[in-house]
C-alpha cells in the first residue's frame, strides 16, 4: 500500500491554489464568542437557580421538624368531670380544664412546688396552647380514659421547638431573649429523660391556620388549592380545547376572528389582579357566590388560565402535519372525525402541557384570590369548595407577614412544599407527554 | 420482463379506447384561488377501468385539475371551481351530493406517503370503520388483508401488522396509502406524483401495483415523469397554463401528437 502511494509521482500533483482570505478566522472566532455568551447565560440562571434553592432548603428545611414533649397526662376526673355529669351533659368534656392536666404533669415531671405561681407559669409556657384541643379530643374521642395515666406527646411551644433546633442565640442578655435559662434548663432534663424530643413534623401538612406557628400547617391550604386545581381543570381545559378547535378549524377567517385571536393574546399578558376584580365584581357581588370560597377561587383562575391553554393547544393544532389531514379527508372522513381521530390525538402532547403549565400558573397564584377573600383565617377544613378555604400561596403570604422564628421557617417550608408541587406537576406533563408521543 | 410483454398486449387492446365508456366528465372546468384563475375551462373525461395520465410543466394545474374531481379543493380556503364534473350521472358539485359519500367514491393517494400514526392495520381499516363497511372483527380482518393483498404489501406486513406505519420505508408506505385507498373500494382513485418521493425500485412496484389496480378501479395520476406516463397510462392529458392542451391515447400521444406543444414537452424542449 505504502509502495503504491510513494511511487505516484508527485508531478501529477497541482501545486496548492494560494490561500483565499475568506475570513476563516473572523468566523471561528465569532461563534467561540458566542458560545462563551451562551454559556455565561446558562451559568447565571443556574447561580441564581442554585441561591433560591439553597435560600429556600437551608431556612426550611428545620420545618419539617418539630418539638414535642411527651408527659403522662393523668386524666383525671376530679378535673374534667369534678361532678360526674357527662352522662347528662356532654359539653362538659368540651369545656373541662385541660391545661390544668398539662399543669400537674409538668409540675410532676419537673419536679416544681405547684404553689410556686411564677414558676409554672414559665413551665407551662413551654407547651404549646394546642394541648388544650390535643387532650380535649382524646377525651371526647373515647371517655374511658378518664382516671387513668396516658403518654401524650404535646407539642412544646414555638420558641422552645426554635432553641431546640438551636436557633435562638443563648448569648443574647436573658432578658432580650424568648426564652429564659431556667427553661434551658428544663430542656435539658427534659431531653436527658427522654420526654423532650425532635420528630418528623406531621402538623405542617395537617393543620388549619392558627396563631401559634407550632400549631399552624397548610392542611386548609393545600385542600383550598386542590379544590381550586380541579375546578380548573374540569372548565378550562375542555372550554379551552373547545374554543381552540373551533378557532383553528371552523371559524372562517375574518376581522372578527383575526380581533378574537389578538384579544386571546392580550388576555393572556392581563395582570392576574385585574382577574382578581373580575371575580368579585361578577362571581361574588352580581351572582352573590360566597366570599373565600375555593369555588370562586377556582372560577377566577379558570378565566386566567383560559387564554394559556387556548394559545397552547391552538399551536400544537397548528403544528399537525395538513398531510394528515388530507389523509384523513381524502378517505371521507367528516371534518369532526378528521379532527377528533387524527388532529388532536396528534395535538395532545401539546395541550397536555399548557394544560399543566396554565394549572402549575394558577397554583402558585397569590393575587386575585386576595381579592376575593381568600386570604382569611381558616381553622376548618373546608368540607366543600363552597366553604371557606385559603390557598397555598395566601398561606405562604399571611405565614410571611408573621415575625416569630418558628413562621420564618414554616414560610420557606411552605414554599419547599409548593416547589414540590409544581415539580410533580411538571413531572406529570412529561411523563404524559412521553406516553402519548409513544403511542402515536 | 414478462410484465411488460403483457403491458405491451393491453396496450394493443386499448387501442379500442373510444369504445370505453366515461366515468367521470369534466365540463368547462376553471378553477379560481382567490383572485388567480388556475385552470381556463378544462374539458376532460375519463374513462372507466382505464389509467388517465396528467402531464405538463410545473405550475399548470395538473394537481388543481386532480382535486377538482374529488373535491379536495373544498378544504383550500377562497377555492372556487366553476363547470361541471360528473361521475357516472352525479354531478359531484350538486348541493345533494355529500362530499363525504363523493370521496368514498373517488379516493386520492398523495404525493408525499402520509400514513397515520397509528398501526398498519389501523391505517387500513381506517376507512371502513368510519363508513360502517365491516361490522365484525373477522370482516376487518378480511379487508385489511385484502386491500394490503391488491397493494403489494401483505408479504411484507403481515407480520407487523400492528406496527406503527411510519416505521415502514418511504415505498411500503406509499403502498400502505394505496391500500388505505382501495380498502374503502372506491371507483376512482387519483394519484397525485405517487411516485415521485420513491427510489426506482419502489417506483417500479407502484408502477406495476397501479397497472393490477386498473382491472377493478378507474385511475387518475398526475406525473412529471414521462416514461413512467408512457408505461402505465392508456390515456394521456398535457396540461399547460391553466389549459388542457390535448388528450389521447398514450402510444398516439408519445409518437405522433396532435398539438406543437405537447410535442415540444415530450421532446424536452420546455417545462
Ligand atoms: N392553495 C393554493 N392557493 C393559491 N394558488 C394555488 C394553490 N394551489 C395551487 N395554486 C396555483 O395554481 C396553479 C396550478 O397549481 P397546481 O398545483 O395545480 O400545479 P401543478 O401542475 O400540480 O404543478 P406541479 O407539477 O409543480 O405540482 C399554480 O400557479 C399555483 O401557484
Ligand atoms: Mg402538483
Amino acid at each position: 500500500m505504502t509502495e503504491i502511494v510513494s511511487s505516484s509521482s508527485p508531478a501529477f500533483v497541482r501545486p496548492a491554489a494560494a490561500r483565499r482570505d475568506i475570513g476563516i478566522k473572523r468566523r471561528y472566532a465569532a461563534e467561540r464568542r458566542f458560545r462563551a455568551y451562551g454559556m455565561a447565560a446558562i451559568m447565571t440562571g443556574l447561580f441564581f437557580l442554585f441561591v433560591l434553592l439553597w435560600t429556600v432548603l437551608s431556612n426550611g428545611y428545620t420545618a419539617f421538624q418539630q418539638t414535642t414533649i411527651t408527659l403522662p397526662i393523668e386524666f383525671a376526673e376530679k378535673v374534667i368531670d369534678p361532678k360526674n355529669e357527662r352522662a347528662t351533659n356532654p359539653s362538659k368534656l368540651m369545656t373541662a380544664n385541660y391545661p390544668l392536666l398539662v399543669r400537674d404533669a409538668l409540675v410532676k415531671a419537673l419536679g416544681i412546688d405547684p404553689k410556686n405561681r411564677p414558676l409554672v407559669k414559665k413551665a407551662t409556657d413551654m407547651v404549646s396552647a394546642s394541648a388544650r384541643t390535643q387532650l380535649r379530643d382524646i377525651v371526647v374521642a373515647n371517655p374511658s380514659v378518664i382516671g387513668t395515666t396516658v403518654n401524650v406527646p404535646l407539642l412544646a411551644e414555638g420558641n422552645i421547638d426554635s432553641a431546640n433546633k438551636g436557633q435562638i442565640d443563648l448569648k443574647v442578655e436573658e432578658s432580650k431573649r424568648k426564652v429564659n435559662d431556667q427553661q434551658i434548663g428544663w430542656m435539658k432534663t427534659l431531653t436527658d429523660s427522654g420526654a423532650l424530643t425532635k420528630d418528623f413534623n406531621t402538623g405542617i401538612f395537617t393543620f388549619g391556620a392558627s396563631s401559634r406557628p407550632e400549631a399552624a400547617g397548610i392542611g386548609v391550604a393545600a385542600l383550598g388549592s386542590l379544590y381550586m386545581m380541579l375546578i380548573v381543570l374540569a372548565l378550562a381545559l375542555p372550554i379551552g380545547v373547545a374554543a381552540s378547535i373551533y378557532l383553528e378549524e371552523f371559524a372562517p377567517k375574518n376581522r372578527l376572528t383575526d380581533l378574537i385571536e389578538v384579544n386571546i393574546n392580550n388576555l393572556a399578558a392581563v395582570p392576574s389582579i385585574v382577574y382578581g376584580l373580575l371575580g368579585l365584581s361578577i362571581f361574588i357581588n352580581f351572582a352573590g357566590m360566597p366570599r373565600s370560597a375555593a369555588l370562586v377561587g377556582g372560577l377566577v383562575l379558570t378565566l386566567m388560565t383560559l387564554p394559556t391553554i387556548i394559545i397552547a393547544t391552538r399551536a400544537a393544532l397548528k403544528a399537525v402535519p395538513p398531510s394528515i389531514r388530507s389523509a384523513a379527508l381524502g378517505l371521507g372522513a367528516s371534518k369532526m372525525q378528521t379532527i377528533f381521530h387524527h388532529v388532536l390525538p396528534l395535538a395532545m402532547p401539546g395541550v397536555l402541557t399548557g394544560t399543566i403549565i396554565g394549572l402549575a400558573h394558577a397554583l402558585g397564584e397569590t393575587a386575585p384570590l386576595l381579592l376575593i377573600g381568600m386570604v382569611a383565617f381558616v381553622v376548618d377544613f373546608p368540607g366543600s369548595p363552597m366553604e371557606p378555604s385559603t390557598a397555598l400561596p395566601v398561606q405562604i403570604y399571611m405565614w410571611a407577614n408573621e415575625a416569630e422564628r418558628a413562621f420564618v421557617e414554616r414560610t420557606s417550608g411552605a414554599i419547599i412544599i409548593l416547589l414540590i408541587f409544581l415539580v410533580v406537576m411538571n413531572l406529570g406533563a412529561i411523563l404524559l407527554r412521553r406516553r402519548f408521543e409513544r403511542r402515536w | 420482463m414478462n410484465m411488460m410483454s403483457e403491458a405491451a398486449v393491453e396496450k394493443a387492446l386499448d387501442r379500442k379506447m373510444n369504445a370505453v365508456p366515461f366515468k367521470m366528465i369534466g365540463k368547462d372546468v376553471s378553477v379560481y384561488y382567490g383572485e388567480k384563475r388556475a385552470l381556463f375551462d378544462v374539458n376532460l373525461n375519463v374513462r372507466e377501468n382505464t389509467v388517465t395520465a396528467l402531464i405538463g410543466p410545473s405550475g399548470c394545474g395538473k394537481s388543481t385539475f386532480l382535486r377538482t374531481l374529488n373535491r379536495m379543493n373544498d378544504t383550500i380556503d377562497n377555492c372556487r371551481v366553476t363547470g361541471k364534473i360528473t361521475l357516472d350521472e352525479d354531478d359531484i358539485y350538486d348541493p345533494n351530493i355529500d362530499v363525504v359519500e363523493l370521496r368514498a367514491r373517488v379516493g386520492m393517494v398523495f404525493q408525499k406517503p402520509n400514513p397515520f400514526p397509528k398501526s398498519i392495520y389501523e391505517n387500513v381499516s381506517y376507512g371502513p370503520r368510519i363508513h360502517g363497511l365491516a361490522r365484525s372483527k373477522a370482516d376487518f380482518d378480511q379487508i385489511v388483508e385484502q386491500s394490503l393483498q391488491k397493494a403489494g404489501l401483505w408479504n411484507e406486513v403481515k407480520d407487523r401488522l400492528h406496527e406503527p406505519g411510519t416505521g415502514l420505508s418511504g415505498g411500503q408506505q406509499q403502498r400502505l396509502c394505496i391500500a388505505r385507498a382501495v380498502a374503502v373500494s372506491p371507483e376512482v382513485i387519483l394519484m397525485d406524483e405517487p411516485c415521485s418521493a420513491l427510489d426506482p425500485i419502489a417506483t417500479a412496484k407502484v408502477e406495476e401495483l397501479i397497472h393490477e389496480l386498473r382491472a377493478n378501479f378507474t385511475i387518475v395520476i398526475v406525473t412529471h415523469s414521462m416514461q413512467q406516463a408512457a408505461r402505465v397510462s392508456q390515456r394521456t392529458a398535457m396540461f399547460h397554463l391553466g389549459n388542457l392542451v390535448e388528450e389521447n391515447d398514450t402510444d398516439k400521444m408519445f409518437t405522433n401528437p396532435d398539438d406543437q406543444r405537447t410535442q415540444d414537452y415530450i421532446m424536452g424542449r420546455f417545462g
